[in-house]
Parts: structure tokens; C-alpha cells; sequence
């Protein structure tokens, strides 16, 4: 069964059947390899013993995301939710796994409509200043797709820009400008009307708001939210910021070096953290309510990527390490309904 | 040592004297800290906070230029300190660690020369006593072991190792007082956590005075004993950080609190502040902040001065016609 909604564009949208995940990803690695090179080949001949390096950005994840849904996918630098993102949108092929739009592998799809579904999947990046090419104007930083594509001829750019940025809440007599003539706050927004104006379905904000002074994050995650309800927008949501994840994801997806150890509704996960990492990140958020309180730090450090830990990757620096945790990495197991946690703790019960 | 008096700013200006035109990024700041006392320096980008701690330091560089004001630390006046006087004190009675830890270590010194030379600098010990003395503030704030990591360079350490070790160094000869500015901001959630358990802990060991320098309002909650809230380049708001985060008086630090996230309910529109900051070259007459304050009324087109709210013990201040906490009334 298929819904069919009139969007308020005009467009016709497609509802997928209830149930399907909008994105799917099943199982999906990343792993990126440094070869070794002529140098390394020449020093190998006189025995040098360079070897390969290779970092699992990713390993094997699973991630589905219902229609309208917002996915906060929350870790620190380097565990892999960056690459993740970009693997969800289509700008990095997974070296294993497969992705699926809408119930159907993208990579199995006609060239047309796998146009069509990557077009729906936009990517909303970290930094409002080196995401927009200093050279170009507003207007074809946000119009330049939309002609490319298609879907506005190119008389109609003028007008169709000015829409989209009185839609992100931006003065369209500004759109001759330069991205250097904008301050943070305004550049963000600009990155999310360049995003906007395809049309997507699906959009991965990776940091969007960690470059922004407090009240204008609050202006920008507004805008998200709005976005979402006017335009039936989907979100996997990704930050640092667990302050930020919580107020706005349905849905929170706890990432620790390449694997996902935690996910789970935003609600019941920060009421009851399940996984020792996860209480430890959620221990480090400050309150802006005024108790003096002694910090108490995680031990350790992240581990490098390169060199992962045996077992369970989190085993050096988590308080309730057992010799098990450093044999086998414990699975994701459904502890509760729409709850999976991989640790050997809650797994033994 | 509490109630004593370390550090007195009062009427600090400094200016920028830019060829777009003069840029007051600081602009009448005052306020006290008593020794072992903590600060929240709290403001956003442009706020002038920054320039604040570059001005307690004596580190505000052309086109820059201290204009007005004074900052005494222990009674002695810095403001217009010879360089070599100035020289002397920083690093030794007065220290600061930066955002950036890659910035205020040499990357093609090694560790322990960098140690060496800021005990060297300030004292008349040996070499090897001021090796050992290095090695032991490594220890101090908790880097595994220090002998290796003094022969190393700082592009080998992790950036929370490198912002250990700027904290090492500023701590090297028992300053009086600290100025952090947002040493935290660039680092996990976990490293952060380690680093501000170190700060709590070696300020309070070692008794120095504290002024931490901040966006984030979460990390001064649990850490300032007073915070002073700036906004283009004054301070709008100042007192006790339970007093201000409980109550704020100034719209503006009523609108910041309101801005964050966990202070909203869930999934609700976040209360956000309407517009942005404006030019430090071309503010508003009158309360810089009234274009965006809820509370603006026509008294606001002319400045409002720091008036005493609230409790009169409290010795909270704020910058505001219209302010959320009564001012102070005076006994007759």
C-alpha cells in the first residue's frame, strides 16, 4: 500500500509502504587503505616490512530510518559517524554492506531513479565556511542544482532562489553576495537552502550547528525543526553535542570506533544509559543549572582507529572490563523493544 | 586566603584602531577576584571576552591598544607596565592557557626544552632541577609516563595530552592567577571531562585564582564561583554563578540560558534571542542589545549604567533599565 501526499510545493510525493525505512543501511563497512607505495615497495625489497594501513571507519553497521523520522547519531572524533553520514547520503561507496532507498538496493536501481534517489539525500556539512565556494554568489551556490537538474529552468533561478532563502529566513536582495559577506549564522542557513532547494527527502546534518554561537544554534535548530514539519523532512542528525541530540532526535545512535554500541528512543536512552560509554559521554555533559559539582573523568583515551583494541573496543576504559570483554566483541542485542546495546553486561543477564 | 583580593579591573578599554575604523572590542569592563576564587567569563563570539585576558596578559597586539582603565593584580598596576616588568610577571605570577594547545607550543621543541625554559625564564635553579621540576608537573596533570613524553614533541600527543601539557607549563611556577580561554572547546566530551577534573583539582591544590573564559554556560555551572556575562564588549551581568544561572537579571543572559537546548522541553521550539550580535563598529545608541531584548523600552536609547539587583549582600550588578531581579534598594 502506497500513500500519496500533495507536497507544499505542488510536487507529488510517494509514501512508502508503512514499515519500509525511508534509508537502510544493512550491515555497512568502510574501510580505508593506505597501499603501499613505490617507496614502501623499494624499502620492502631491502626488507623494511612496510605493510598496508588500514582504517575501519565503519564496521559493519546497521541503521534503518523510518519516514519523518530524526536520528541523532552521537561520538567523539574519529569513531566513525562523519564517514557513516556520508555513507548514508551516497557521497562515500561502502566497501561492505548495502544501502537501500525506500526498500530497494540503490545500487540495483536504473540509472534515472537512482538519479532521482540520490538527488532526495542531501548533505548538510560542518563548517558554513569552507562549505561554500568563496567564488560564486548566493544565487548559484543555491541555484545552480536545481537548473543543473532540471527542475527550474535557468530564467526562473532568480525567483526560485529568492524562495528558497525567504524560506531559511534570509533577506533575498542579499543573494548577489559573496559567502565572505555573511556572518555564521547567515552561511549556515545558506547551506541549508543550497540543500533544500533539490527538493531532498532525506538530509544528513553533520555538525551543523557546532560552529554557531549558543543563540544562533538555537535559531538554526528551530529552522530544523520547522523544515521538518512544513516539508516532511527526514533527518539523520549527526553531533557531538548530546545536549543538542536529545532535544531534537527521535532516535539516538550511540557510535564508539567504527561500531555502534547503543541505540535506542532518545527519551528512555538518556533516562537509562545501558552502555558503560554511553553513561560515561552522558556524565560529561554539563547542566546549565548551577550545582558546583566535582568533574569525574572517563580514564583513558580514544583509542587509534588504526590499531583498534581487541574485544570490545571500549574494554581499556571502561570501569567494568571483565577478561571477556578483551576476548569477543559483544553483539547489538535488543534488550527491550527498539533498545540495542552491545555489551557483554547486559547481555549476560 | 579567601576575601583577599588578587586581581582589580576597573574601566578597562581596549580599542582596535582598524583602517575600517575603531573596533571598541573591550569597553568599560570592570571586576574583582579574590584569591582562589573562579570566574566565568561568559560570551559569544566577538563579546570582547577574549581580549579581556589578552589585556590582564599584556598581550594585545597592534592595532590594538589598551585606551582607558586599570588592571591591578595585588595592588600593582599592569596597565602601562614597561615590557621587561610585564615580561617577568607573565608566565610566572600570571599565566594562560589557550584554546588552541598547538598554538602555545613550539612544534619544533621538544617538551621538556619548552618546560625548561619557562622555569629557567623566571627562576636562577640548574638544569637538572628544572627537569626534575618539569617532570613532576607532568605528573601533576596526569600524563602516563613523564620521562618519555619530555623527550617528545608535541605533534606526538593526542590534543588532549597537548592541552595537558599547556596546562603544565602555566602552572610551572605557581601563578596567582590563571586565565583559560576556552581550553576545553576543541576537545571531546570525555577529554573535556578529564581536563576540567584537572583544572578543579590543581586550582584548588595550589590556590590560584581562576578566570575561565567560555561560550559554553554547562562548563562554567559546575565549575565558576561568579560569573560575568559579556555582550559587545561590556559586561552586561555580573555575580554569583548560583545567583546569575538561577535567576538571571539581564535580558540578554535570561536569553542565552533560554537558547540552550536542555533547558527546553524536548522537541519543543528552543527560546531562541531574535537576530545577532551587532558591529563592534557600528553599535546601536544607547544598550547595545535592545534591537533584540524582549524587555526594550524607550529609557534603553540612552546606555545604561552597571547598577547594583537584587539582595544588597549578593553583590550581583547589571547593565540594564529593565532588568528581571529589583535593583537593590538602599537601607535609609
Amino acid at each position: 500500500m502506497t500513500a500519496t501526499t500533495i507536497q507544499p510545493d505542488g510536487t507529488l510525493r510517494v509514501e512508502p509502504p508503512p514499515g519500509v525505512p525511508l534509508v537502510d543501511l544493512r550491515g555497512v563497512s568502510k574501510r580505508f587503505v593506505k597501499h603501499v607505495d613505490l617507496a614502501g615497495k623499494i624499502a620492502n625489497a631491502f626488507g623494511a616490512g612496510v605493510r598496508e594501513e588500514v582504517v575501519h571507519a565503519v564496521d559493519r553497521v546497521s541503521l534503518a530510518i523510518a519516514p519523518g523520522e530524526v536520528v541523532g547519531l552521537v561520538g567523539e572524533s574519529g569513531c566513525g559517524k562523519s564517514t557513516l553520514g556520508r555513507v548514508a547520503v551516497g557521497l562515500l561507496e561502502p566497501s561492505a554492506g548495502e544501502r537501500r532507498w525506500r526498500g530497494t538496493r540503490v545500487d540495483a536501481l536504473p540509472a534515472a531513479e537512482r538519479r532521482e534517489a540520490q538527488l532526495a539525500m542531501q548533505m548538510i556539512f560542518q563548517d558554513p565556511y569552507a562549505s561554500l565556494n568563496p567564488r560564486m554568489r548566493v544565487v548559484d551556490i543555491v541555484g545552480e542544482a536545481p537548473v543543473v537538474h532540471g527542475m527550474i529552468g535557468a530564467r526562473q533561478q532568480i525567483e526560485y532562489v529568492g524562495l528558497q532563502l525567504n524560506r531559511v529566513g534570509l533577506d533575498p536582495t542579499l543573494m548577489r553576495r559573496f559567502p565572505h559577506q555573511f556572518s555564521g549564522g547567515q552561511r549556515a542557513r545558506i547551506g541549508i537552502a543550497r540543500a533544500l532547494a533539490v527538493k531532498p527527502e532525506f538530509l544528513v546534518c553533520d555538525e551543523s550547528v557546532a560552529a554557531l554561537d549558543v543563540s544562533i544554534q538555537a535559531q538554526v535548530l528551530n529552522l530544523f525543526m520547522d523544515l521538518r514539519t512544513a516539508l516532511n523532512l527526514t533527518y539523520l542528525f549527526i553531533s557531538h553535542d548530546l545536549g543538542v541530540v536529545r532535544h531534537i532526535s527521535d532516535r539516538v545512535v550511540i557510535m564508539y570506533l567504527g561500531r555502534v554500541v547503543e541505540s535506542g528512543a532518545s527519551e528512555a536512552l538518556f533516562r537509562a544509559p545501558a552502555h558503560p560509554y554511553t553513561q560515561a559521554l552522558l556524565a560529561g555533559v554539563g547542566s546549565v543549572e548551577p550545582v558546583k559539582r566535582t568533574f569525574v573523568p572517563v580514564q583513558g583515551e580514544i583509542p587509534s582507529p588504526l590499531d583498534p583494541p581487541t574485544g570490545c573496543h571500549f574494554h581499556p576504559r571502561c570501569p567494568h572490563a571483565m577478561p571477556r570483554c578483551r576476548e569477543a566483541a559483544p553483539s547489538l542485542v535488543a534488550v527491550e523493544p527498539g533498545r540495542e546495546v552491545a555489551c557483554w553486561l547486559t547481555e549476560g543477564r | 586566603m579567601r576575601g583577599n583580593l588578587l586581581l582589580a579591573v576597573d574601566g578597562l578599554r581596549t580599542h582596535f584602531f582598524t583602517r575600517a575604523g575603531v573596533v571598541k572590542a573591550v569597553d568599560d569592563v570592570s571586576f574583582k577576584l579574590n584569591r582562589g576564587e573562579v570566574l566565568g567569563l561568559v560570551g559569544e563570539s566577538g563579546s570582547g571576552k577574549s581580549i579581556t585576558g589578552y589585556s590582564i596578559m599584556g598581550l594585545v597586539d597592534p592595532p590594538g591598544r589598551i585606551v582607558g582603565g586599570s588592571i591591578r593584580l595585588s595592588g600593582r598596576e599592569l596597565v602601562g607596565l614597561p615590557q621587561e616588568a610585564m615580561r617577568a610577571l607573565r608566565g610566572n605570577r600570571v599565566a594562560m592557557i589557550f584554546q588552541d594547545p598547538m598554538m602555545t607550543l613550539n612544534p619544533v621543541m621538544r617538551i621538556d626544552r619548552q618546560m625548561t625554559e619557562a622555569i629557567l625564564a623566571h627562576a636562577d635553579a640548574g638544569e637538572a632541577a628544572a627537569r626534575a621540576r618539569a617532570r613532576d608537573a607532568l605528573v601533576a596533570v596526569g600524563i602516563p609516563s613523564p620521562d618519555e613524553r619530555l623527550a617528545a614533541y608535541p605533534h606526538q600527543f593526542s590534543g588532549g595530552m597537548r592541552q595537558r601539557v599547556a596546562i603544565a607549563i602555566a602552572l610551572l611556577n605557581r601563578p596567582d592567577l590563571i586565565i583559560a580561554d576556552e581550553p576545553t572547546t576543541a576537545l571531546d566530551v570525555t577529554i573535556q571531562g578529564q581536563i576540567l577534573y584537572e583544572m578543579q583539582k590543581l586550582t584548588r591544590d595550589s590556590g590560584a585564582s581562576l578566570i575561565w573564559i567560555t561560550h559554553d554556560l554547562s562548563v562554567v555551572a559546575g565549575l565558576a564561583d561568579r560569573i560575568a556575562v559579556m555582550y559587545a564588549g561590556r559586561i552586561v551581568e555580573q555575580g554569583s554563578c548560583a545567583d546569575v544561572l538561577a535567576a538571571p537579571a539581564h535580558p540578554y543572559t535570561q536569553g542565552l540560558l533560554d537558547s540552550v537546548p536542555s533547558r527546553n522541553p524536548r522537541g519543543a521550539r528552543l527560546r531562541q534571542i531574535p537576530g545577532m550580535a551587532p558591529s563592534l563598529m557600528a553599535l546601536p545608541e544607547g544598550c547595545a542589545f535592545r534591537d533584540r531584548c524582549p524587555r526594550a523600552g524607550r529609557a534603553c536609547a540612552i546606555a545604561p549604567e552597571m547598577e547594583a539587583v537584587g539582595a544588597a549582600e549578593a553583590g550581583r550588578a547589571v547593565r540594564c533599565h529593565h532588568p528581571l531581579v529589583p535593583h537593590t534598594v538602599e537601607d535609609a
